[in-house]
This record gives C-alpha cells, structure tokens and sequence, in this order.
C-alpha cells in the first residue's frame, strides 16, 4: 500500500504555559484528505494542539510540518502556514465593522492580490455553499450564532486552505443552530477536505471521522478508528470519559 | 403562515403602553431649565456686583477694534482674531504630530520589542512627571538653538510631545479592549501585521479612542496658552499685550476665554457628530 506523503506531521511537539506543562510529546500524523477528531476532557490540551498548527500557540519543543513545510520563527514562514490552514473558532470572531461579504474578500484580497471581482465571486459561492448567501450584505450581528458560523466557515474556505481546523465550532451555539452548523461540516468532510475537529460531538464524530484523537492532561491516549475507539477503547482514561460524555446519550 | 412572520403579527399586535406626561412632574424639563437660568443670573450679578464693588470701569465698546475692523468697506482682523489663527495653527501642526507620537509609541508599548518598549516607557514617564512649563523651557532654550528652530516650532513641538504622551495610553488602552479573538481571526486567515492593524483591530478601536482623544485634543487647544511665556504671537498673548496697553483686564479676558470656549465647544460638537457616523450595525 503507497501512503501519500501526510498533509501535517507533528514530531514531539511540547508547550508549557510557564510551569504548566500544557501538551506533552505529541506525535500525530494527518494524510490529505483525512478527517481527525479530537476529543477529550476539558483541559487535556485539544485546543492547544490545534492552535499551535496555525502559530496562535507556539509550540516550545519538537516540530510541525505542514505540506512540507516547517514551521518556525520566521514571521513570512508563519504567515505563509496561516494561509494554507483554516480556523474555525469557538465563538466565531467574525469582524463586527465588515459585512459578511467583507469579512470573507479581505483575506484573498489583502494576501493573495485577488481581484475584488474575483473575490467577491469566490466569496458568494462558498456563502451559497452554507447556505446563506442572501445574508452576504448584513452585518455579523444581524445574524442567528448558526448563521454567524457557517460565514466563518465560509472565511475560512475562502482562503481555499489544505487543511481545515475547527476548535469546538459548536460548543458556543444554541441547540436549535448546531445542526446546520454540523450538516456543513459533514458536507465538506465528504468533499475530501482535510479536517481536524475538536469537539463534544459524538454524533459527529462516528459520522465523518476517519481517526479519533483522544486525549487527557497534554498527552495523545488514543489513536484509532472510530469504531474501535467508541467501542473497544483501550485506555480507562478513555473509557472513564466515554461513559461520562455518552451517559446520557 | 411560517415562524418568522407568525411572530411579527404578534409582535404588531402588542403595542407599548402610553407614556405619561412629565411637564408637571418633578422630573419636568421646564423646572430644568428654571434651575439654569437661576444659576446663570446668579453669576453675573455677582461679576456685576464686583466690578462695581471695586469700581471697575467696563468699556466693552472700545473691545470690537481688538477683533476685526472695518476700514474704507476692507475687513482687518485685529490682534485677537490674529491671534486666534496662531492659536489654531499651533493646534494643528501639533494635533498631527500628537496623534502621530501617541500612535508610534503605543504600538511600541504593545510592540515585542525590548528597545522599543523601553524607549516609550522612558519617554511616557518622563514627559508625563515632569511639569508642561519645565518643558517649554527645555524645548525652547535648549533644543530649539540645536535643532535651529524658531519659537512658534519649539511651542508645536513641545506641546505634540507633551499630549502625545497621554494619547499614546488612550489609543493603548482602545487597541487592547479590541477582543483578543478579532486578533487570532486577523492572524488565523493570514494578515501581516499591518493589514491586521488597519483592516481589523483599528476600526474597531477608532470609536472607543475618539471621545478620550476628543478630550485630548481640547485639552491641547488650552494648553497652547501656555506658549505665550515664549512669547509665541498666539491669542493669549494677544490678549496680554492689550491689557498691558489699555488695561481692560475684565473684558478682554472675557473675550479671550468665550474664544477659547467656541472652538472647544464646537469641536466637541464636531467629534460627537462624527461618532454617530461612525456606528456600525450592532
């Protein structure tokens, strides 16, 4: 069997918050076209982990590879990762002072050069694809959280990224919005985008992932296929959370 | 009929109670303005009485020829409204290099560098502890025969260093209450540094800096007075050159002062007309 050389490729990778050891030798590989969730207690690191792929974080210890690329201190070298990722965040930060339509042409505009035509095009064509493109001429805060989202998805794809990160996209929003929300996600998981989600999820996850990350106080437990993960973990921390967040399932 | 428009009919339906009527009560308007007008009476008959208690000659009518003249049907400004254009020159040279020295060292202050954080630091401290008159001395005796500059551009420059040390703490302090998200979204889709500056975290500190900076700039207005020690030609000293002359010190003070109040006042109303432009859809 070939393996296609991996989209991401984290070697060692540590990081401390000043004693506090926050992510611990971790060692994760993402093939093109993967779909990765994470998922672990609150505190375990799964945040951090992903942000430290786009620099939010910088990593102390080890390496992260991103389509061959390494990143370092370098500010161009960052700004270039940046552009190949996208981030989905937990409460959306989208731009309040631009309409939706601005918050997606600024980044291809200002980066790439791309044409406000162009853009703008690219732009109306991704807001159709969540599905709120008559929304393009408001303001975020005219929009419901679901709709606030799927526009920062939309952002997001708009920088035509290799590989897509999303911390806890649905944890902020009302119960009534996750589903639209998540209908977008599985959407493009099926597109063959390449995806790592950190979420509580569970649904989600057995739906679109290919491997589960679990994970617990900075360290990688459990790396597997969903089926094995949820029905045969190995570790107790792994089954000690499984029983705690499907309880009520 | 669907959710959204079922709602709204329900919304019509229910109208908000009549509001009462407040002219008579206690929180009248017109009971307001009484109170004002009390007061406001109140001061002049005690500047009245003063001036009579001391003998005081008031000659308002000699004032009109220290504003502007009319000769042969051509309109002369007279040393007030010369000062005044001083007054407001000093102002605006200054403005802009305050509002350029506040920029430059705030994002200093916020900068990674060590040097850079010093440098402010250094700067903000001494300026802000040491008194604005000491200052203009500094500048004028000492860095104005080095730097070969004359009176009016050692009062510009001093009085930029002195506001800008303040400003730079206002636009500081509206750059950090941007949310650190619109910063990580700014970095997470790729700007540079300056694009994330201009396109997302400015614009949304700009409403929050402008009404401190509005006072800010009022505050310079005023402090430009200061540059009458250095015999700078501005209105102050002005209007210390015709009291010296006529000794009208009551009513040209009034007037220097009231001049003072137009442009500050109107300024104020300016910025504030300005910020109601400046809302975006929240």
């Amino acid at each position: 069997m070939t393996q296609a050389n991996p989209m991401l490729e984290m070697r060692g990778v540590g990081k401390w918050f000043g004693n506090f050891c926050a992510l611990y030798d971790i060692n994760l590989d993402v093939r093109p076209g993967e779909r990765m969730v994470v998922c672990g207690p609150s505190g375990s690191g799964k945040s951090t982990m992903i942000r430290c792929i786009n620099r939010l974080e910088e990593h102390q210890a080890g390496q992260i590879v991103l389509d061959g690329v390494e990143l370092t201190e370098d500010t161009k070298n960052i700004e270039q990762i940046r552009r190949k990722v996208g981030m989905v965040f937990q409460h959306f930060n989208l731009f309040p002072h631009l309409t939706v339509l601005r918050n997606l042409t600024l980044g291809p505009m200002r980066n790439f050069k791309v044409p406000e035509k162009e853009a703008r095009e690219t732009a109306l064509h991704y807001l159709e694809r969540v599905r709120i493109a008559e929304q393009a001429s408001k303001y975020p805060s005219e929009l419901s959280g679901g709709q606030q989202q799927r526009v920062a998805i939309a952002r997001a794809l708009c920088m035509k990224p290799k590989l897509m990160l999303f911390d806890e996209p649905t944890s902020a929003l009302d119960p009534e919005m996750i589903s639209g929300v998540l209908d977008v996600m599985v959407e493009l998981a099926s597109e063959g985008m390449t995806m790592m989600c950190v979420t509580h999820e569970m649904g989600f996850a057995k739906e679109v992932a290919d491997t589960m990350v679990f994970m617990d106080e900075g360290e990688i437990v459990e790396v597997g296929p969903p089926d094995e993960f949820f029905g045969n973990p190995k570790s107790d921390r792994a089954k000690l959370f499984l029983s705690q967040i499907l309880s009520h399932h | 009929m669907d959710y959204a428009a079922q709602s709204e009919a329900a919304q019509a339906e229910r109208t908000p109670p009549a509001r009462k009527s407040t002219l008579l009560t206690r929180k009248s308007p017109l009971i307001d303005i009484a109170q004002f007008a009390v007061f406001v009476v109140a001061v002049i008959w005690l500047t009245l009485a003063g001036a009579q208690s001391m003998d005081y000659n008031w000659q308002w009518y000699r004032v009109d020829r220290y504003l502007y003249r009319v000769i042969d049907g051509e309109f002369i400004l007279g040393p007030l409204l010369q000062g005044l254009v001083v007054t407001l020159e000093i102002t605006l040279f200054s403005m802009i290099l305050t509002l350029t020295i506040s920029l430059v060292t705030a994002l200093l202050r916020l900068s990674g560098s060590v040097s850079g954080r010093l440098i402010a630091t250094v700067y903000l401290e001494a300026i802000r502890n040491t008194p604005l008159l000491v200052q203009l001395f500094l500048f004028y005796f000492v860095l104005a025969p080095i730097l070969g500059i004359d009176r009016f551009w050692a009062g510009v420059l001093c009085l930029a260093f002195f506001e800008g040390s303040f400003g730079a703490e206002i636009i500081r302090a509206g750059l950090q209450s941007v949310p650190r998200g619109q910063y990580e979204a700014g970095d997470a889709i790729g700007l540079n540094r300056l694009d994330r500056l201009r396109y997302i975290i400015l614009p949304q500190a700009v409403p929050l800096i402008l009404p401190p900076m509005t006072g800010l700039i009022i505050s310079l207005i005023k402090h430009s007075a200061i540059v009458s020690v250095i015999a700078v030609a501005e209105l102050t000293t002005q209007g210390l050159n015709i009291i010296s002359e006529t000794f009208m010190a009551f009513e040209i003070w009034f007037t220097v002062a009231a001049i003072y109040l137009a442009i500050t006042v109107s300024l104020s109303f300016f910025v504030s007309w300005l910020e109601r432009g400046a809302k975006w859809g929240r």
